[in-house]
């Protein structure tokens, strides 16, 4: 009886220390990785108000740059959208472009078809400083913005034959964007109707 | 003319300012600018297009800059991203 219960009581054990040990991997193997990377001089290297700060600075930039409208639908919605000029003969037409482009900060650019809302592809593209000035490479998120829309409006075909393609849905999730696409909407009909009151108002 | 150039952890850092109708400012303009684009920078100048949208203008060139333009942005160049 007491041999049974033992050995019982060593099964227990070691299903026990499985379970544990399967579930402290992930978090050992972490932070390996952390000290092996020099886990401290990262933490020293980042610093939030810098890059709050830098963010700042950023958001200014951006909004010195571009069209009030624009500027108040990143400030709104948080990205941008860019009209299509290449086979529309329109340039950066206002609404009448066949497709458009939605710029976020630090994800894909998104081409999508403004009539039906269509999404049609992901351009993945980045602005890596490899001078990595305050130990990164990448740009505070409203500057990637302004440079993805400073590359679009100068050179669109430039900048899409420098980013890679993939098919919508590769990393931003379909339905969000086209929610996004919806809320343009919205806050574009909400816009013109406060405009036309306020032209009311002035006649 | 300001010459700015964005930086991670910064924003835009100011790397030369000058008057282009002054000789010896525009040498340094145009030397600060040949620098940028030397470390692979693109070189974007804010304008204002003909239906009145703004847009922005990618220069390879000092001479390709405006007369009348106020700032010349600089950043990395464009690579493909994950």
């Amino acid at each position: 009886m007491l041999i049974a219960l033992g050995v019982c009581a060593v099964v227990a054990v070691v299903l026990a220390w499985e379970v544990i040990a399967s579930s402290l991997k992930p978090a050992l193997a972490h932070w390996q990785l952390r000290l092996a990377s020099g886990w401290g001089e990262d933490v020293a290297a980042y610093d939030p108000g810098r890059e709050r700060r830098a963010e700042h600075r950023a958001r200014e930039l951006l909004r010195s740059c571009v069209d009030e409208e624009d500027w108040e639908m990143y400030r709104d919605l948080g990205f941008l959208r860019v009209w299509g000029s290449d086979g529309s003969g329109t340039g950066a037409g206002h609404g009448v472009a066949p497709y458009a482009y939605l710029i976020y900060p630090h994800k894909p650019i998104v081409a999508y078809v403004p009539r039906s809302s269509r999404l049609l592809s992901e351009y993945c593209v980045d602005f890596p400083d490899t001078e990595r000035p305050f130990g990164s490479v990448r740009l505070p998120p409203s500057d990637d913005v302004l440079a993805k829309w400073m590359a679009l409006t100068a050179d669109e075909r430039r900048l899409i034959e420098n980013a890679n393609l993939h098919l919508a849905g590769r990393q931003l999730d379909p339905d969000a964007v086209r929610s996004d696409i919806a809320a343009l909407s919205r806050w574009e009909h909400e816009r013109r109707r406060r405009r036309d009151a306020a032209s009311l108002r002035a006649t | 003319m300001r010459l700015l150039r964005m930086k991670p952890g910064h924003g835009e850092v100011l790397i030369a300012e000058g008057d282009v109708e002054v000789a010896e400012q525009e040498l340094a303009l145009i030397e600060a600018f040949r620098a940028q684009l030397d470390q692979g920078m693109w070189a974007a100048v804010p304008v204002v297009a003909a239906d009145g949208r703004r847009q922005a203008e990618l220069v390879r060139d000092f001479d390709e800059v405006p007369r009348d333009a106020e700032r010349v942005i600089f950043f990395p160049r464009a690579a493909g991203g994950r």
